[in-house]
């Protein structure tokens, strides 16, 4: 395949959070400060590449009974990988992420390339394949996180861009913004600008409500 | 015994797993379209995480916390960087053997249960509490607290939900928000509500 269109297609047209569903849980819970998310993609990014590149290379030696055992152990342990190093190397920002660099483990979209695609194709199409499926939730990820900490404490990448009335600015900065339920305005909101523009991944209401009609047709 | 029980409310409604941690939303979303279904996975996830929470707080407790291997005549060693892995282990193990269990000697609640435990195991609701546990450093009585309410915590939002989504299929959404768009704000708003609960001080 295109290589290309495996590596952007996942980020605009094929979006694990906004489409698929997948991997959301991370995607709310660190996105308060842009650093961190910046972190927290960059590790789910490579966790999903690796992760797919190595099941790929041996998925023709993986019984399929015992598939899930197998790729929940490399993704595992590639975790653990990432968070010793973040712990070594940024240790206030793995405090930060707390529990959730231990819960790429259950990311979805992980598991889901994996089962998906690397089960499937090649390693090098599945290392392209992961890194865009990692690549489309950063891009979430960057954009949530943007919002959130711009107007919810006038910073970026903790530079204070708007001052704020507190220090002396004109800014009143939005409270509600770093508190758990903005996440999820802003997903629902972002999957509205997103679908208004690919009109094809609007989902079918179950019932429609019908036209008013006049009595005498009805009748 | 008034410090368990301000631990159980606290994990049940002000540090909500769904609502205020996140946790689990992918089977949160996926699965509270009926209210029916909700509840069947809602059990299984408080009899699940009120298991493997107090056996995974014992197996860090005992054998992978630094200095735990003290009665091996290993006091040197420190396994934590294992922790994940054994974690989701003992959480894939223990789920494998509840539907065993399950399958011989309670056929009805399999029938029940049957097709969410699997899913379970990636949950990262169950994952999550057994992090939570060790990050907060709970013993063994204040992780099966924990454990429960957290479970409980965690099926009172996804029933809460599918009966809100129930409703909502009547109604007349936009286009675009059509069915996932409107959830997210739905949860977003019952999650506005569970933060209310934040003032509670026991």
């Amino acid at each position: 395949m295109d290589i290309r269109e495996t590596l952007f297609k996942p980020v605009f047209r094929d979006n694990p959070i906004a489409l698929q569903i997948l991997g959301i849980c991370s995607a709310l819970a660190v996105t308060s400060s842009m650093q961190v998310s910046l972190v927290m993609a960059i590790a789910l990014t490579l966790v999903t590449a690796f992760s797919s590149f190595f099941i790929s290379t041996i998925r023709n030696y993986i019984p399929s009974s015992i598939r899930i055992i197998v790729q929940m152990t490399i993704i595992a342990s590639l975790v653990i990988v990432v968070d010793q190093i973040l712990k070594a190397v940024a240790y206030e920002i793995s405090k930060q992420l707390s529990v959730f660099v231990g819960l790429i483990i259950t990311n979805c979209i992980v598991m889901g390339r994996a089962e998906a695609y690397a089960m499937k194709n090649p390693p090098v199409p599945s290392f392209l394949d992961g890194l865009g499926n990692g690549l489309g939730y950063s891009f979430v990820l960057m954009v949530i996180a943007f919002i959130r900490e711009l107007f919810g404490s006038g910073k970026l990448f903790g530079v204070e861009v708007l001052p704020l009335v507190t220090e002396g600015g004109w800014y009143m900065p939005n409270g509600l913004l770093l508190l758990p339920p903005s996440a999820f305005f802003l997903i629902g909101l972002l999957i509205w600008a997103i679908r208004s523009w690919q009109k094809d991944q609007v989902e079918q209401p179950e019932f429609r409500i019908s036209q008013h009609t006049a009595v005498e047709e009805s009748a | 015994m008034e410090h368990y029980l301000g631990l159980f409310v606290r994990s049940i409604f002000i540090e909500n797993m769904a609502l205020s941690f996140f946790l689990g939303m992918c089977t949160f979303l996926a699965v509270s379209k009926k209210i029916q279904a909700a509840i069947g996975l809602g059990i299984a996830v408080v009899v699940v995480l009120t298991i493997t929470v107090p056996v995974n707080n014992l197996i860090y407790q005992y054998l992978l916390s630094d200095g735990a291997l003290t009665w091996a005549g290993l006091p040197d060693v420190d396994l934590s960087f294992l922790g994940l892995l054994s974690y989701i282990g003992v959480i894939a193990a223990l789920v494998q053997i509840l539907e065993m269990f399950l399958d011989k000697y309670v056929p009805a609640l399999y029938a029940a249960l049957g097709v969410f435990l699997p899913l379970i195991t990636v949950n990262c609701a169950i994952l999550g509490a057994s992090l939570f546990m060790v990050e907060r450093s709970y013993n063994f009585a204040e992780s099966v607290v924990f454990g429960a309410g957290a479970g409980i915590g965690w099926a009172l939002a996804i029933v809460a939900l599918a009966g809100i989504r129930e409703k909502l299929k009547y109604s007349d959404v936009p286009d675009g928000l059509q069915g996932l768009g409107i959830t997210f704000i739905t949860v977003g708003l019952m999650s506005l509500g569970f933060m209310s609960f934040g003032g509670i001080d026991i």
